[in-house]
């Protein structure tokens, strides 16, 4: 089982002949997954690995039934990419891409809506669901099939977080980087609804930043929704305000989106914030023991 | 990005919303000049990157071109200090020399995108509360601010103008004015990745007209890509001189006040190492993400960067490897500590791919690397180095 990612999943690489594209797939065959088509504007019929190459998305949702999608694609250009998967009826997209403007996404949620597609980006270091495969730049050797869902908004940082666990010989059913920009495809709560319906997952590892409500939109949610034991940091504690940090998202503007807001608002959700990432791991560990008893 | 207050004016009137007439000037002659043009009263402004210019003596209004050419020379070169510039202050290199308006009443227009979930879209904010600090509206007297989103598929529709013109209690004549100003406004935004649009005061002037007599325009800086004619507003004057240096190694790079230098991969884990420095009792001197694929040569540049900041009295490289092997790293570390004879004393954490040979290359280089193993280890370790 787990989320987004399972043995259903057929996955099409937009951009797969681009260096960051070809290079990925390649190591997401690695990890099983089943790449079944690339697309690249004017490279239709070539193949890469013997991955057929189309023009457009949708010869490769006919030809090859492809139902997932990553995006590798420059951000000039990624915007659309994402509207032709939309149209082209994908049941999943994964954008990578960084910078893609704030008009353009706020399009694309408009073209979402109504929709039967699930956006996962963009700025985001993709899905892993370890047994499976994945779509995105997360390294293979950090993951260990397990029941631990891994929820967050930077890149390096989850890798970190999931080698901890690895580390510790915990397990993750899926991990999935939901990108950090200001605006997001699926977001903290849906995520969360899915690990908590979903049989895999026993606990639930939910790493924020600074910038924006997202987080205390999940505290909310938690508190409501979510029977299964959440862990959280949250990072940016010392960035300065009004300043960007490094993530388009990452910003506290206006007073807003301090780390501290954050903390207390998933303390109030009884989620168990843990102010030191290096600890993570371990507080995961003690509540599956704790749950084991 | 940020830009001036003229430039924003330049912007403004482009799209026929309507700014008092005035020119730029960066010396008292060219202030008086531009005030003799002007004619009658005007008002002299300085030119920062902030806001509150008023309360630190940064606004002066004269009544002939000499008063504004003394107006001038007092602000220019000054180190203006506002609630928004920190206590150093910013330096003034040019002012704005405007026509003085007869106000009859200030009001409050802005832009804001809407980040949260299921209600991304542009959004107006008004209030009659004009001329003050909004946030301060927002917090002791919300019920003074209207908003008004605006659905990205329908666009701008006339009655959204008179929603808020309404609750601006605006007679017939000033809400013709004010609809086409708002219509003006939401285009702008659209067409120029506008993240920020703000004109407070919107005056409605004696004679009845409305004008934008302060504005305020942030961008997008995704966006900029495609406008070449914003980026030619950028002035590096206003910035940090190291951070214009690493924007142009492209390395991502924010200046703070501490003593501990980082260099990290990604801006997540930067972050928090920066955390974990002040958890052990230290402080961050700087933000820096090298980004995925740092080279030897972005490497070198960081440290570069780093070694600029004159606080900095040790060095923490913290590198998750994925894709970025940690052998490359450390190759590029060595290569970069050598090229710019680091004296500084730097600890280095690796994690990932390689990593057992990265650290043996750091041991066997010769030059004095710390090596830690865990993320708080490290920070602790680093922040031991400055005392």
């Amino acid at each position: 089982m787990a989320i987004l990612l399972d043995e259903k999943s057929r996955v099409v690489v937009q951009g797969i002949t681009g260096s960051e594209g070809s290079f990925h797939t390649r190591e997401s065959v690695k990890l099983g997954t089943k790449v079944v088509a690339g697309v690249t504007p004017g490279k239709g019929g070539t193949a890469l690995d013997g991955i057929p190459v189309y023009d457009c998305v949708r010869d490769a949702v006919e030809r090859q039934q492809a139902n997932v999608s990553g995006i590798y694609i420059p951000a000039a250009f990624a915007a659309d990419a994402i509207l032709e998967a939309i149209e082209a009826e994908i049941d999943l997209i994964v954008c990578m891409t960084e910078g893609i403007p704030v008009a353009e996404m706020i399009k694309v949620k408009q073209a979402l809506k109504g929709s039967g597609t699930r956006l996962i980006g963009p700025n985001c270091p993709g899905i892993t669901t370890p047994g499976t495969g994945k779509v995105g730049f997360m390294p293979n050797f950090i993951h260990k099939q397990g029941n631990v869902g891994v929820v967050s908004r930077s890149g390096t940082l989850t890798y970190e977080m999931i080698w901890q666990l690895t580390g510790l010989g915990i397990g993750q059913s899926t991990s999935v980087g939901i990108g950090g920009d200001p605006i997001v495809g699926c977001g903290f709560i849906d995520i969360l609804e899915w690990f908590e319906e979903d049989p895999l997952t026993e606990v639930i590892v939910m790493i924020g930043e600074i910038g924006g409500t997202a987080e205390e939109e999940a505290a909310e949610f938690i508190r409501g929704q979510v029977t299964k034991p959440v862990v959280s940091f949250i990072a940016g504690q010392t960035a300065p305000p009004g300043r960007r940090m490094g993530h388009a998202g990452a910003i506290i503007s206006g007073g807003k989106g301090t780390a501290e807001e954050k903390f207390k608002a998933l303390e109030r959700a009884g989620v168990l914030v843990e102010k030191n990432p290096a600890e993570i791991g371990r507080r995961v560990q003690e509540i599956l023991i704790t749950e084991k008893n | 990005m940020k830009i001036h207050e003229y430039q924003a004016k330049q912007i403004l009137m482009e799209y026929g919303i309507p700014v008092p007439r005035g020119s730029v000037a960066s010396t008292p002659d060219e202030a008086r000049a531009a005030a003799e043009a002007l004619q009658g009263k005007t008002v002299v402004k300085a030119q920062i990157h902030a806001g509150g210019r008023g309360k630190g003596g940064g606004i002066k209004p004269a009544a002939s071109p000499d008063e504004a050419c003394n107006a001038a020379r007092a602000i220019l070169g000054m180190q203006l200090v506002t609630h928004q510039t920190g206590p150093e202050g910013k330096k003034v290199r040019k002012v704005l020399v405007e026509e003085a308006s007869a106000v009859r009443k200030e009001l409050y227009l802005s832009l804001v995108v809407d980040r949260s979930r299921g209600k991304e879209c542009v959004v107006f904010m008004a209030s009659e509360a004009g001329g003050m600090d909004i946030e301060q509206v927002a917090e002791t007297a919300p019920e003074k601010i209207v908003k008004c989103a605006i659905h990205p598929a329908v666009g701008f529709s006339p009655f959204q103008a008179r929603k808020l013109s309404a609750a601006l209690g605006l007679n017939a004549e000033q809400q013709k004015l004010f609809a086409e100003i708002v219509r003006n406004l939401y285009r702008l935004f659209l067409e120029k990745d506008c993240s920020l649009l703000e004109i407070n005061p919107l005056a409605i002037t004696e004679d009845g007209r409305l004008l934008a007599l302060d504005t305020k325009i942030n961008f997008d800086d995704d966006g900029l890509y495609r406008h070449p004619e914003i980026r030619e507003l950028r002035d590096p004057d206003e910035e940090e001189p190291l951070e214009v240096a690493a924007r142009d190694a492209a390395v991502n790079y924010i200046k703070l006040d501490g003593n501990v230098g980082c260099m990290v991969n990604g801006a997540g884990l930067a972050m928090t190492t920066m955390d974990m420095i002040k958890m052990a009792g230290g402080e961050p001197a700087n933000f820096l993400d090298v980004g995925g694929g740092a080279s030897p040569e972005r490497i070198e540049q960081a440290f570069r960067i780093l070694t600029s900041d004159t606080n900095v009295k040790c060095i923490l490289v913290n590198i998750f490897g994925g894709v970025l092997r940690c052998d490359r790293v450390s190759a590029g570390l060595i290569q970069a500590a050598k090229n710019i004879e680091m004296r500084l004393p730097m600890v280095v954490r690796l994690q990932g791919t390689n990593v057992e040979e990265g650290r043996r290359m750091l041991q066997e280089s010769g030059l004095r690397f710390m090596v830690a193993d865990g993320l708080y280890e490290a920070a602790e370790k680093a922040v031991s180095l400055t005392k």
